[in-house]
C-alpha cells in the first residue's frame, strides 16, 4: 500500500509541472529529467559498477549530434533517425568499453577522459560534418499524429514518459539476478571471478547499458534544445553527471535524481538571482561532502533511521 | 573418470625475478585429502592462484581431471568444477549471508546475465542458499548482513560458498586461521562431512587439525616440492624437520 501511494505521490510530482502557469518551469523541469536519465545511466557505472568515469558526455553529446545530422543534413524522418542515433551510440559504447575495461580505478578514468576529449575535440574540428563552434542547427521539434512537441507541456509529457521508462528499467536491471553480479564485481571483482562470474564481461554489459540509456538522454537533448554544438561533449558535461550521482548518492535509484534536481535547479533558478551561482554549486557539494558524504538520498535515509527509536518500524 | 583429479607439470611462477614457484610438479587423485605444508612464502598460496588463474604461469601446465587449463580463463575453471577459499575472507560484507550465497549460486547459472530476471522474485535461489544455511546451523541469521556475523561463520559461509557449487576439486587456503577452538571445531565438523567425490586440497599450519583431515602431503620449501608422502613419511622426514618444524 505504502508503495502504491509513493508511486502516486512520484507520479503527481512529475506530472505538476506541467499545470504551471509559466514555461519556464515546464522547461525547467524537462532539463531536470533528460538530466536524470543521464545521470541515471552514468551511475549504473559509478554506483553500480564501481567505475567511475569522466567521459559520460559522449553519449549524451553523439547521439544528440546524430539526431540532428541525421535529420537536417542526411534527410532522415525523425523517427528512424532518433533509433539510428541510439543504435549507433551504443555500438560505439561496446567499442569504448572494450577500450575503457582494460583498466580499472584511475586507468579506467583517463581512457574514459581521453576519448572523451577526442571525441571533443572531433566536434570542434570536423567542421563539414559537425558544424565546428557553430553546431548544427535548423532542427525542429516533429508533430507526430498531430501531438505538437513544440509546446513546452506536451514535450515534458513526453519527457516524462521516456523518463518513467527509463527508471523502471534501469530500477529492473539493478535488482536483476544481473544486478546483484554487477554489485557484487564492484564490491569483490576477484571472489565473483573465484564464483565463476566473468567479471570484464560484467563491466562490459553494464558499460553498454550505461552507453544506451546515455544516448537516450542525447536524444532528448536534441529534442529539447533543438541545437547541438561541441559544448555538449565536453568534460564539464562529464563532470556534472558524475556531481549529480555523487551529491545524490551512487548505488541509489532516486540518488541521481535528486543530484540532477540539485544541479539543474542550481544551474537555472538560483542563476537568475545570484551572480556567482557556480561558488554556490561549489559550496553545495562541499557542504554534501562534508555531512553526508554517502550523497543526499543515503544520508537522509541514515539521519532519518537514526531518528527512529530502535525497535520501532 | 580420470583417476587424478588435478596434475600439475613443471609450473613455475617469478615475482620480478624472485622466483615463487620452482618447477613444481605434483598429481593429486580423485577424492583425494591432501595437505601443502611450508613455511610463510613457500609458494603455497601462489601455486593455488596458478591453479585457479588468478594468476598466470611462467611455465608448466596444469591438468583438471585430463584437461589443460594452464591458459584457461579463471571463471570458466569454475565452471569446470574447481572452487577456493582465500586466505583472507572475501565476500560481501554489506549483503545478507543468504545473498553472498546466491551469488554462489548464480556464478554457474545462466540466469546470471539475465538482466530482467528481478531476484526478489526468485524463490528457488533462495530456497537453495537457505538450504544451504540450514546444513551450517545459521538459517536464523540468513537475514543478518554479513558484517553482523562472527569471523568463524563467515569463515563457515565462505567454504559454504564454494561448496554450494558442488565442485569437483576444492582448495581450502588457511581455513582454520585466526579461528578459536570452538570455531576450529566446527570448520573441522564442516570439512568432515564434504562428499568424498570432492578432492580437497588445503593449505594448512594447524598441523594438529590438518594432519587429521589430510590422506598425503606435500611440503614446499622455497617454491619447490621437498617432501610428499602420507603421514607419517613427512613427519618423520628429516627435511620436513628441519625446514618446517624448526628441529
Amino acid at each position: 500500500m505504502i508503495r502504491v501511494l509513493l508511486v502516486a505521490a512520484f507520479s503527481l510530482l512529475l506530472l505538476a509541472p506541467a499545470l504551471s502557469p509559466s514555461d519556464f518551469y515546464v522547461n525547467v523541469a524537462t532539463q531536470i529529467l533528460i538530466a536524470a536519465i543521464f545521470a541515471l545511466s552514468l551511475n549504473l557505472l559509478v554506483g553500480y559498477g564501481g567505475l567511475i568515469s569522466l567521459g559520460h558526455a559522449v553519449y549524451l553529446g553523439v547521439s544528440a549530434y546524430l539526431t540532428i545530422w541525421l535529420v537536417t543534413r542526411a534527410g532522415l524522418s525523425h523517427l528512424p533517425a532518433a533509433v539510428a542515433a541510439v543504435v549507433l551510440t551504443t555500438a560505439m559504447s561496446l567499442l569504448f568499453g572494450i577500450l575503457a575495461l582494460r583498466a580499472t580505478g584511475l586507468g579506467f578514468l583517463m581512457i574514459t577522459l581521453a576519448l572523451g576529449q577526442i571525441l571533443w575535440g572531433l566536434a570542434y574540428r570536423w567542421v563539414s560534418v559537425t558544424g565546428g563552434d557553430n553546431g548544427l542547427s535548423g532542427f525542429q521539434r516533429p508533430q507526430p499524429f498531430g501531438i505538437d512537441l513544440a509546446s513546452p507541456r506536451t514535450f515534458y509529457l513526453m519527457t516524462v514518459a521516456v523518463f518513467a521508462c527509463a527508471f523502471v528499467l534501469i530500477a529492473v536491471l539493478v535488482r536483476s539476478t544481473f544486478g546483484a553480479g554487477l554489485r557484487g564485481v564492484r564490491d569483490q571483482p576477484r571472489r565473483m571471478q573465484a564464483l565463476g562470474w566473468h567479471v570484464w564481461m560484467v563491466r562490459l554489459v553494464a558499460f553498454v547499458a550505461a552507453g544506451f540509456w546515455g544516448a537516450v538522454a542525447g536524444v532528448l537533448y536534441a529534442y529539447y534544445n533543438q541545437f547541438v554544438s561541441p559544448h555538449v561533449l565536453a568534460l564539464t558535461n562529464s563532470a556534472e553527471a558524475l556531481l549529480m550521482v555523487i551529491a545524490g548518492g551512487a548505488g541509489t535509484l532516486l540518488g541521481p535524481v535528486v543530484g540532477a534536481v540539485v544541479v539543474v535547479m542550481l544551474k537555472n533558478v538560483v542563476s537568475a538571482y545570484v551572480t556567482r551561482w557556480v561558488m554556490l554549486l561549489g559550496l553545495v557539494f562541499v557542504a554534501i561532502v562534508a555531512f553526508m558524504p554517502e550523497g543526499l538520498v543515503p544520508g537522509i535515509d541514515r539521519l532519518r533511521r537514526r531518528r527512529r527509536p530502535a525497535g520501532t518500524t | 573418470m580420470s583417476a587424478e583429479a588435478l596434475r600439475l607439470e613443471g609450473l613455475s611462477k617469478s615475482f620480478g625475478g624472485v622466483p615463487a614457484v620452482r618447477g613444481v610438479s605434483l598429481a593429486i587423485a580423485d577424492g583425494e585429502r591432501r595437505l601443502l605444508l611450508g613455511p610463510n612464502g613457500a609458494g603455497k598460496t601462489t601455486l593455488f592462484n596458478l591453479v585457479t588463474g588468478d594468476l598466470p604461469p611462467d611455465t608448466g601446465s596444469i591438468r583438471l581431471f585430463g584437461r589443460e587449463i594452464s591458459r584457461m580463463a579463471a571463471h570458466r575453471r569454475v565452471h569446470l568444477g574447481l572452487a577456493r577459499t582465500y586466505q583472507v575472507i572475501t565476500l560481501f560484507p554489506r549483503d545478507t549471508l543468504a545473498h553472498n550465497l546466491e551469488l554462489a549460486l548464480l556464478g554457474l547459472s545462466p540466469l546470471r546475465w539475465n538482466p530482467v530476471a528481478l531476484l526478489s522474485r526468485r524463490p528457488e535461489l533462495r530456497e537453495r542458499a537457505l538450504a544451504v544455511l540450514d546444513r551450517l546451523g545459521l538459517r536464523a541469521a540468513a537475514d543478518r548482513r554479513l558484517s553482523d556475523t562472527s569471523y568463524g561463520e563467515q569463515r563457515r559461509v565462505e567454504i559454504a560458498m564454494a561448496l554450494s557449487q558442488e565442485p569437483r576439486v576444492l582448495l581450502l587456503d588457511e581455513p582454520f586461521a585466526g579461528l578459536s577452538q570452538e570455531e576450529r571445531r566446527d570448520i573441522q565438523q564442516q570439512l568432515a562431512a564434504i562428499p568424498r567425490r570432492v578432492t580437497v586440497v588445503m593449505i594448512e599450519h594447524d598441523l594438529d587439525v590438518a594432519l587429521s583431515f589430510a590422506e598425503r602431503i606435500t611440503v614446499l620449501h622455497q617454491g619447490e616440492i621437498i617432501v610428499e608422502g602420507s603421514r607419517a613419511e613427512v613427519v618423520a622426514d628429516a627435511r620436513v624437520q628441519e625446514v618446517y618444524l624448526g628441529t
